[in-house]
C-alpha cells in the first residue's frame, strides 16, 4: 500500500501576463533603455520645473556680467568690486575718497566740489553689483557722503552669454521650447499620420490606391525645404513651427499604420464588430488604432529627436523662435559661433541636447525590442 | 526592365507637376513679395518691376506662364541675382554640391556599411557599444557643431588643413565637409547595417554555409551581406538626394559655393523663381534616386520583379 497525501498541495497560482505587462517586463530589463528614460525624466524635471529654484529669469540681463564663464563661487569677486566701486564714481561724476567691502555689504566716501544730490546714490543700485544703498552721513555741507549698502551676489553656474543673460535660465528654457517643440510636432504628426493610414488602410480599394499615391507625391517634395519656406513666409510662431514639422513628418507614420491596419483588417474580431453593425468611424476608432499603438509608439520615439534636430537646423538659419525665446537649437548655433571666446556657450546646450537624444534613442530601441513579438 | 523605367519615369510627370503647383501657390499666398524691401520702392519703379517680370498679371496666367515655361527648360530669371537665369545659378552651383555630395555619400556609405558589419559580427562586445554610442553621437551631434568644431581642430589649431573655401577642389579642401556632411549619414547607415546583419547572420541559409565549412569572410561578404544591405539600400535614396543638392548649413559654414544655401536665400528673399528652381530641383533628384534605388533592389532580391 502507498500513503495517500492526505493534503493536496493547490498548484501555485499563476497568472497570465497582458501583452502590455510582457512588454513592460522586457522594458525594465533593457537596462540602456530604463537609463535612457530616468535621464530624460531628469532632463524634462530640469527644465521645468527647475526655473522655479532659480533667481534669474531667461531675459534677465546683468550689464555688469557679460559671458562670464562658468563658476561655482558667486559673483562679484572681492577683489574687483573696487575698480567696480570706481566706475560707479566715476559715472556718479563724484571722486571716491575710500570704500571697504564686508562680508555682505560695502561702505564708501564720496566726495564733490558741489554739494552732491543725495540721489546720486542710485548710480550704486543701477550696478548690478549693490543693492540697498543708502546715506549713512553727510559732511562737509553735503559735499562728501558716507554711503553704505549690500554686495548683490550672484550665481552663475552656467556662465552667462554675450548679453548677459544667465546660462543655466537659458538652457532651462531652450529645454522646454526643444522638448515641446518635439513633443507637440510629434502629436501633430501622430494624430494626421495614424487617422490618415487607418482610414486609408481600412477603407481600402480605389480610396487606398489614390490616397497612397498623395503620400508617394508629398514623398517627393523637399520637406526641409518646405519647412523654410513656409516659416519664412508666415512668419516664426512658435505654434508655427510645431505644427509645420509636424505636418511634413505624418507620412512614414501613415505608411506604418496604413501597413498595420491592413492586416488588422482580416482578424476575427474586426469581422464581428462588422457583424454587431459597428459603424467604420467606430470600428476605425476603437478597434483598429488601437491596435496599432505598439509600432507608432516606437515611431513617435524616433520623430521626436527628429524634430528636434530639424527645430535646431531652423535656428541655425535663424528662423527658430525669437529671441529673449530660445531653443537648444539656437543657444547651440549661438555657441558655434563663440566657441573659441566662450566655449560653455556651446557646451552646456549641446551637453543637453545630446543628452537628450540619446535617451530617445536608447528608448526607442528598448521598446522596439519589448514590443517585438519576432523577438520574445 | 525597360517598360518598367519607362512607366516610372511617365510617373513622374504628373507628380513633377503636383510639386510645382503646391509649391506655386503656397509662395504666393504668403505675405510679401521679392522687391518689398525695406524702404519701399517708388510706386513707379515698382510698377515697372512687376510688369517687367509679369507679377501684375492674375495668378492663374502667371502660373499658366510658368508651366509653359519650365516644360521648355526654362525656369526663368532670378529676381535677386541680377542678370542670372535659375538655369545659370543652378547650373554653377551645381558641380560643387554634387562633388561634395557624391563624395560624403560614397564616405557615409563604405564608412557605415564597414563600421555595422565589425559591430554585428562582434554583437554585444566593447567594440560593438563603442560603434553604436559613436554612431548615436553622429546622429545626435547637428553638424553646425561637428563642422566648427572640426575647423577649431584641424583649421585653427594644428593648422593641417584649410580653414573653408573651395581651392582648386582639391582634397585639402574636402575632407572637412565631406565629414561633416557624411558623418550623420554614417552613423544611420551604421546602424541600420548592424540591425539587418544580426538578423541575416542569424537565417538559416547562413547557417547551412557555415555548415558547409565556407569561411567567414567568405560568408559575410558573399552570403549574409546581400540580404543584410536591402534596408541600406532603401535608405539610399533620400539619403543621396539630400546630400547631392547640397547643404545650406554645411556650406556656409565651410564657404562652398554650390547650390544649397540657394534654398535659404531664395526663401528669405522671396525670390520665387529661384524657390521654384530649387523645388523642382530637388524633387527630380529625389524622383531619380527612388528610381535607381528600385532597380538596385531587384538586383540585389531577386523576389523583387520589374516587370
Amino acid at each position: 500500500m502507498t500513503d495517500i497525501p492526505t493534503t493536496i498541495v493547490p498548484p501555485e497560482e499563476t497568472r497570465g501576463r497582458s501583452l502590455f505587462q510582457l512588454a513592460l517586463i522586457r522594458f525594465r530589463r533593457n537596462r540602456a533603455a530604463m537609463a535612457g528614460s530616468i535621464m530624460l525624466l531628469l532632463i524634462m524635471l530640469f527644465s521645468f520645473v527647475g526655473p522655479y529654484f532659480i533667481s534669474h529669469s531667461y531675459d534677465q540681463v546683468f550689464p555688469s556680467y557679460v559671458a562670464v564663464a562658468p563658476s561655482i563661487e558667486p559673483l562679484p569677486k572681492a577683489d574687483t568690486l573696487g575698480d567696480v566701486l570706481k566706475g560707479v564714481a566715476t559715472r556718479a561724476r563724484v571722486e571716491l575718497r575710500e570704500f571697504a567691502i564686508e562680508d555682505n555689504g560695502f561702505t564708501a566716501t564720496i566726495q564733490s566740489d558741489k554739494t552732491i544730490d543725495p540721489r546720486t546714490i542710485r548710480y550704486f543700485d543701477r550696478a548690478n553689483e549693490f543693492d540697498n544703498t543708502q546715506v549713512v552721513a553727510t559732511e562737509d555741507d553735503g559735499r562728501t557722503l558716507k554711503v553704505s549698502g549690500e554686495v548683490n551676489r550672484e550665481y552663475f553656474p552656467f556662465g552667462t552669454d554675450t548679453n548677459g543673460r544667465d546660462m543655466l535660465a537659458r538652457v532651462m528654457l531652450g529645454g522646454q521650447i526643444s522638448l515641446a517643440v518635439g513633443l507637440l510636432a510629434s502629436l501633430v504628426s501622430l494624430a494626421v499620420g495614424v487617422t490618415y493610414g487607418a482610414v486609408s488602410g481600412y477603407i481600402g480599394g480605389r480610396i487606398d490606391n489614390v490616397m497612397m499615391r498623395l503620400v508617394e507625391i508629398l514623398y517627393s517634395l523637399p520637406f526641409v525645404f518646405l519647412v523654410v519656406v513656409l516659416v519664412v513666409f508666415f512668419g516664426r510662431s512658435f505654434i508655427l513651427i510645431f505644427l509645420v514639422i509636424g505636418a511634413v513628418e505624418w507620412l512614414d507614420m501613415a505608411r506604418i499604420v496604413r501597413g498595420q491596419t491592413l492586416a488588422l483588417k482580416r482578424r476575427e474580431f474586426i469581422g464581428a464588430a462588422q457583424a454587431l453593425g459597428l459603424t467604420d468611424w467606430q470600428i476605425i476608432r476603437r478597434h483598429i488604432i488601437p491596435n496599432t499603438i505598439g509600432p507608432v509608439v516606437v515611431f513617435v520615439t524616433v520623430v521626436v529627436p527628429k524634430v528636434i534636430l530639424l527645430e535646431s537646423f531652423l535656428s541655425f538659419l535663424g528662423l527658430g523662435v525669437q529671441a529673449p525665446l530660445t531653443s537648444w537649437g539656437a543657444l547651440i548655433s549661438e555657441g558655434a559661433a563663440k566657441m573659441q571666446s566662450a566655449p560653455w556657450l556651446l557646451i552646456f546646450p549641446a551637453i543637453f541636447f545630446v543628452l537628450t537624444l540619446f535617451s530617445l534613442n536608447f528608448i526607442g530601441d528598448g521598446l522596439r525590442d519589448a514590443l517585438d513579438p519576432k523577438d520574445r | 526592365m525597360f517598360h518598367f523605367i519607362l512607366r516610372r519615369l511617365a510617373s513622374a510627370v504628373p507628380t513633377l507637376f503636383i510639386v510645382v503647383t503646391i509649391s506655386f501657390f503656397l509662395m504666393r499666398f504668403a505675405p510679401g513679395g521679392p522687391f518689398n524691401l525695406e524702404r519701399p520702392l517708388p510706386p513707379a519703379t515698382m510698377e515697372n518691376l512687376m510688369r517687367a517680370y509679369h507679377l501684375d498679371q492674375p495668378l492663374w496666367s502667371q502660373y499658366l506662364q510658368y508651366l509653359k515655361n519650365a516644360v521648355t527648360g526654362d525656369f526663368g530669371p532670378s529676381y535677386i541675382y541680377k542678370d542670372n537665369t535659375i538655369a545659370e545659378l543652378i547650373g554653377k552651383g551645381l558641380p560643387y554640391s554634387i562633388r561634395l555630395g557624391s563624395l560624403a555619400l560614397i564616405f557615409a556609405l563604405v564608412g557605415g556599411v564597414l563600421v555595422g558589419t565589425l559591430a554585428a559580427l562582434r554583437q554585444n562586445s566593447f567594440l560593438d557599444f563603442l560603434v553604436m554610442s559613436v554612431a548615436t553621437t553622429g546622429v545626435t551631434v547637428p553638424n553646425f557643431v561637428v563642422g566648427p568644431v572640426l575647423l577649431l581642430i584641424f583649421s585653427l589649431t594644428f593648422s593641417l588643413l584649410p580653414g573653408g573655401g573651395w581651392g582648386d577642389g582639391s582634397w585639402p579642401f574636402l575632407i572637412l565637409p565631406v565629414i561633416t556632411l557624411g558623418l550623420p549619414q554614417l552613423a544611420v547607415f551604421a546602424r541600420l547595417t548592424r540591425g539587418s546583419m544580426i538578423e541575416a547572420l542569424h537565417a538559416d541559409h547562413i547557417r547551412t554555409v557555415r555548415a558547409y565549412g565556407l569561411p567567414q569572410r567568405v560568408v559575410v561578404i558573399t552570403h549574409a551581406m546581400r540580404g543584410a544591405l536591402l534596408p541600406v539600400v532603401s535608405y539610399l535614396a533620400p539619403c543621396a538626394a539630400a546630400l547631392l543638392t547640397g547643404s545650406a548649413v554645411v556650406e556656409s559654414i565651410f564657404t562652398i559655393p554650390g547650390v544649397g544655401r540657394y534654398f535659404v536665400l531664395g526663401a528669405i528673399n522671396r525670390d520665387y523663381t529661384l524657390v521654384m528652381g530649387t523645388v523642382v530641383l530637388v524633387a527630380v533628384f529625389v524622383i531619380v534616386f527612388n528610381l535607381v534605388v528600385d532597380i538596385i533592389y531587384g538586383l540585389l532580391d531577386p523576389r523583387v520583379r520589374h516587370d
